[in-house]
């Protein structure tokens, strides 16, 4: 590419990328020079360039669909709004983290410096219309990732989570990239809106096609943890620090739907019905039963949410599944709920750890109602949310994809989501028992997190009841930003 | 009828507001508490009362309606109004709350708040249900609901109160969430939650079928009806008196509501080719349920059972009405069976919140529920033996209470459907007395059984005040039932006309 093709409309296009990898670039330039008790200096200038990046995106967004970079980036609506979204779980992410961090001495830069290039990789996914530049942000997250989950140094289960990862994500990311290539072959182009009118050129059930779908379908389930490629996802949410956890269970679910969305339904929305469809049913289906069944029999809290991840990503993927509109819209209105009612989860857990205390045992929740009423609340609406029950945000979001899901006519879809919710309601409520029905055992006061955490966790908290006692605001933003 | 003010947003949200603010209040001033709640629920009771006398009778269209638009997406929309169906029961619900906090106002020591609070929110939940003319409304505050209940058994109940909660969520929760499949099935046909909407969608018989096979598990887990009633006697053993009392009382009539909004006027030809099954079903509650209440030790399971016979004629009296068209073609008497669901609704939740209050009395002060460490307690309760005998002949049917009316007019309505429908519904009044008075002679009468029932205080003035106003209003309604019937009767004569209007 000759630079002086780059034109003022590209910059524009990636502003708010390149602003996020320049101010990357000084936190982690500025943090050698920071000691130890400096350390907030780092943290604040993440929150800086993510409010940065953030007034960026909003201020360049674009109300058409527009490309640039020879083809290769795209700004349009959803974009910005992912984008946006996924500046916002990476600041409440750090802020939550900070305190934990602290007390355990091992708040160190890369932990924001990390978190910040992982950000660039879900927005750089967000907007990719090439292939390349798909892979690219993949990558680039998944790379941000793998270290995060290790950067705890000391701590051998984090470590084993992280090869974990490592290992399995590579090859996932193998697989494909491998499909990108049969699809490159196939149609002959990277970018995605030629992929996309080549495909629907072909006729149904081209192998070529097909053969490079199922790798790509593959890739994509991974990256969700969708079953049956969900194996790393209770090992990792589980070894690595909670912050990690958090951090890992929320944005880069954007990033995941990006990817699914960009991929399968702008580049090979035309192989919807003769292609994916099927193959995304089986793994939501055998998301939703694995992760709320496996659920029921864990102990541990994070594991607990990290099987139920697994279903609710089913869930997102049933909404993609049904390949129209509402379904997209449904998927990303899940998506974006789910990364609340998680950011939300994990902070919980942080909330109750202290130093020396992990609290991510379920038991550590008894008696919470005792201890403190407010938090108990805000967990319980965590977890009615979770569980679908309204009037909580989750309760719309599952109704979002049932309706698509519906209106395709795949009834037994529907009734299988609902059974399926009831078995997940048992153990979300299992943990409203521990804090309300049972005494405590543990009296000491709740210091996992400074003021402002607890202020923002309560937002958290509220935010899942307004946004379940007025969802049409959100929906209808869904529904703007899908074409 | 239209007021200036808005009297069901008030009535629904009046009662939730008092209960978060009580729970922001928290335990620190436990007196303030007390009184915000009480006052609180006898505001609701006021406004619910103005709400009665305001009602135009003559009419069966619906009244005091509101509509703001909600959700824009989903066309759901924030509509309330009652007919005669519905007044009778927003202002059982603020009648009953009331005596609840009164009931619980020294006995609940642990976290009274939270207690007060819960009962408030479930207070506005339960009138919203009542109130919700659109549907996605309806089922968002249905499934609301739930919440407070779980908390409720979990946190004041008994020793088995974990089980018996879980149970009762998930069971409704499961009962529930086809309901809301069916609901996004019509919506998608008719693109409305509009209950009125609803009613008006032409669909197939098919469809019908399945929609209302949908409707009855949703239904009949609340009503409850046999075989999927076992979550009751659970949840009502380990429940506090005031959960007991709310279960019995309302919750159960969300059930009976619930087909008489949504199975009968929405899917009519379903209701007629399946009628059979809830008649069966209906009366095999009605006959075999009162033997399996005959044979219990427990009072408060014992109540249980009997609230499942007595809510079986409620299920009977609506669903008899396509039979009895069939036979005589008379609306009259379709009419008849659903005037006889609809007071029987009231009258139970009368009656069983008496019960379980009277239940509450002695178990407060022997911390027993067993029918075998009773006897002879009239001889040092008389006061209270008064209201338990009173309460255990409306429970059976005695004419003069509330309970004999519904009764009766199911039975004389099923005459005209089948006589062995009435015949078996009647032997029910046989049992429901066998059952009820053996309760009475075991507990009530008879010599002193024990030192502890030697030793027990008659009932204090909160308790008297409480029991005593059920009393009257069961007296009442079982006199004078004519404005009670009045109400309804416009709303109940077009529900019948709707339901022989075929979809098809």
């Amino acid at each position: 590419m000759n630079p002086a093709s780059i034109t003022r409309l590209d910059l524009v296009l990636a502003a708010p990328e390149m602003f996020l990898l320049a101010a990357t670039c000084v936190v982690l330039l500025g943090d050698l020079f920071l000691r130890d008790k400096d350390r907030w200096i780092t943290f604040l200038l993440s929150l800086l360039t993510l409010a940065g990046v953030a007034w960026i995106t909003a201020a360049t967004g674009f109300d058409e669909r527009t490309v640039g970079w020879h083809g290769t980036y795209v700004a349009d609506p959803l974009s910005t709004l992912l984008k946006i979204v996924a500046c916002s779980a990476v600041a409440v992410a750090f802020l939550y983290g900070h305190h934990y961090l602290q007390v355990r001495k091992i708040l160190k830069g890369e932990y924001y410096v990390l978190g910040l290039f992982a950000l660039l990789g879900i927005m750089v996914l967000v907007s990719a219309n090439s292939l390349v530049t798909l892979y690219l942000g993949v990558e680039l997250l998944a790379l941000s990732l793998y270290a995060m989950v290790a950067f705890d140094r000391d701590n051998g289960i984090a470590a084993e989570a992280a090869i974990k990862y490592f290992v399995l994500g590579s090859i996932a990311s193998g697989a494909l990239l491998y499909g990108m290539s049969i699809i490159y072959g196939v149609t002959g182009s990277l970018e995605l809106g030629v992929v996309s009118n080549a495909a629907l050129q072909m006729e149904a059930g081209h192998i070529g096609l097909l053969f490079g779908l199922a790798f790509i379908v593959v890739g994509v389930a991974f990256k969700f943890g969708a079953v049956p490629f969900h194996t790393w996802v209770p090992d990792v949410y589980h070894g690595a620090p909670t912050p990690v956890t958090l951090f890992l269970s929320a944005a880069p679910k954007l990033g995941s739907f990006a990817l699914a969305f960009r991929l399968l339904a702008e580049g090979l929305g035309p192989v919807h019905a003769t292609g994916w469809q099927d193959m995304i049913t089986m793994v939501a289906v055998a998301s939703i039963v694995v992760g709320n069944v496996v659920a029921i029999a864990q102990t541990n809290i994070k594991r607990m949410l990290a099987y139920s991840t697994i279903s609710h990503v089913g869930f997102i993927l049933l909404g993609i599944l049904a390949g129209t509109s509402a379904g997209y819209e449904a998927a990303l209105y899940y998506t974006i709920t789910y990364v609340i009612m998680s950011l939300g989860g994990f902070g919980m857990v942080i909330l109750l750890s202290r130093q020396g205390f992990e609290a991510d045992s379920l038991e550590d929740f008894k008696g919470l109602n005792a201890r403190s009423p407010w938090f108990a609340a805000v967990m319980l609406m965590l977890m009615f949310s979770m569980a679908g029950v309204p009037p909580f945000v989750g309760f719309w979001a599952k109704l979002a994809v049932i309706q698509a899901v519906l209106d395709i006519g795949s009834l037994w879809l529907a009734i299988v989501a609902v059974a399926l919710s009831v078995v997940g309601a048992y153990y979300y409520l299992r943990v409203v028992k521990l804090m309300y029905f049972d005494e405590p055992t543990d009296h000491a006061a709740l210091q996992g997190g400074g003021g402002a955490m607890r202020i923002v966790l309560s937002l958290n908290g509220l935010a899942v009841l307004a946004l379940g006692l007025f969802p049409g605001l959100l929906l209808a933003l869904c529904a703007r930003v899908i074409p | 009828m239209q007021l200036d003010w808005p009297i069901l947003s008030v009535l629904v949200w009046l009662p939730i507001a008092a209960g978060v603010l009580l729970l922001l209040v928290g335990d620190r001033n436990a007196a303030f508490g007390r009184w915000l709640a009480l006052g609180a629920s006898l505001l609701t009771l006021v406004v619910s009362v103005v709400l009665w006398r305001e009602f135009d009778p003559t009419t069966a269209t619906m009244q005091f309606v509101e509509q703001q638009p909600w959700i824009g997406a989903f066309n759901a929309w924030y509509t309330l109004g009652v007919d005669g169906i519905s007044m009778p029961l927003i202002v059982l619900t603020a009648f009953i709350t009331p005596l609840v906090v009164i009931a619980g106002w020294t006995v609940i020591e642990k976290r009274p708040a939270q207690y007060m609070a819960a009962f408030l929110i479930l207070e506005g939940l339960m009138i919203g249900v009542f109130a919700a003319l659109d549907a996605m409304l309806f089922y968002v505050l249905w499934e609301a609901m739930l919440i407070p209940m779980f908390v409720i058994i979990g946190v004041w109940g008994g020793p088995r109160r974990v089980y018996a909660t879980v149970k009762f969520f998930l069971y409704t929760f499961l009962g529930s969430v086809l309901m809301l499949v069916a609901l996004v099935y019509m919506y998608l046909q008719g693109g409305s939650y509009a209950i009125a909407d609803l009613q008006a969608l032409p669909l197939t018989l098919r469809e019908q079928v399945l929609i209302f096979t949908a409707f009855l598990l949703a239904f009949a887990v609340k009503v409850p009806m046999w075989p999927v009633h076992t979550w009751l006697p659970d949840a009502h053993v380990e429940a506090p008196t005031g959960g007991s009392v709310i279960l019995a009382a309302i919750m159960l009539k969300m059930g009976g509501y619930g087909f008489l909004r949504f199975s009968l006027p929405i899917t009519p030809d379903a209701a007629r080719e399946l009628d059979w099954l809830v008649i069966t079903l209906s009366l095999i509650a009605v006959v075999y349920i009162g033997f399996v209440a005959l044979v219990q030790q427990d009072m408060k399971k014992l109540i249980a059972y009997s609230s499942i016979a007595h809510m079986g004629f409620v299920t009977l009296g609506s669903f008899i009405a396509f039979d009895i068209v069939r036979n005589t073609g008379s609306l009259q008497g379709a009419t008849m069976g659903l005037d006889g669901a609809m007071v029987q609704m009231i009258s139970h939740g009368l009656v069983s919140g008496a019960l379980f209050l009277c239940i509450g009395v002695l178990y407060d002060r022997m911390h027993s529920r067993q029918i075998a460490d009773y006897g002879g307690v009239i001889n040092t309760m008389p006061k209270f033996g008064a209201f338990m005998v009173l309460f255990a002949m409306a429970n059976a049917g005695l004419p003069g209470t509330s309970g004999f009316v519904g009764e009766f007019l199911v039975i004389l309505a099923s005459f005209h459907a089948n006589f062995w429908y009435a015949f078996l519904a009647a032997v029910t009044l046989v049992l429901g007395a066998a059952y009820t008075l053996w309760l009475v002679k075991r507990v009530v009468f008879g010599p002193v059984g024990n030192e502890h029932v030697a030793q027990l205080q008659d009932l204090n003035g909160r308790e008297f005040l409480v029991l005593g106003v059920l009393a009257i209003a069961v007296l009442a309604l079982g006199l004078w039932p004519a404005p009670l019937l009045d109400v309804m009767r416009p709303t109940l004569e077009q529900l019948v006309q709707q339901m022989m209007v075929t979809k098809l």
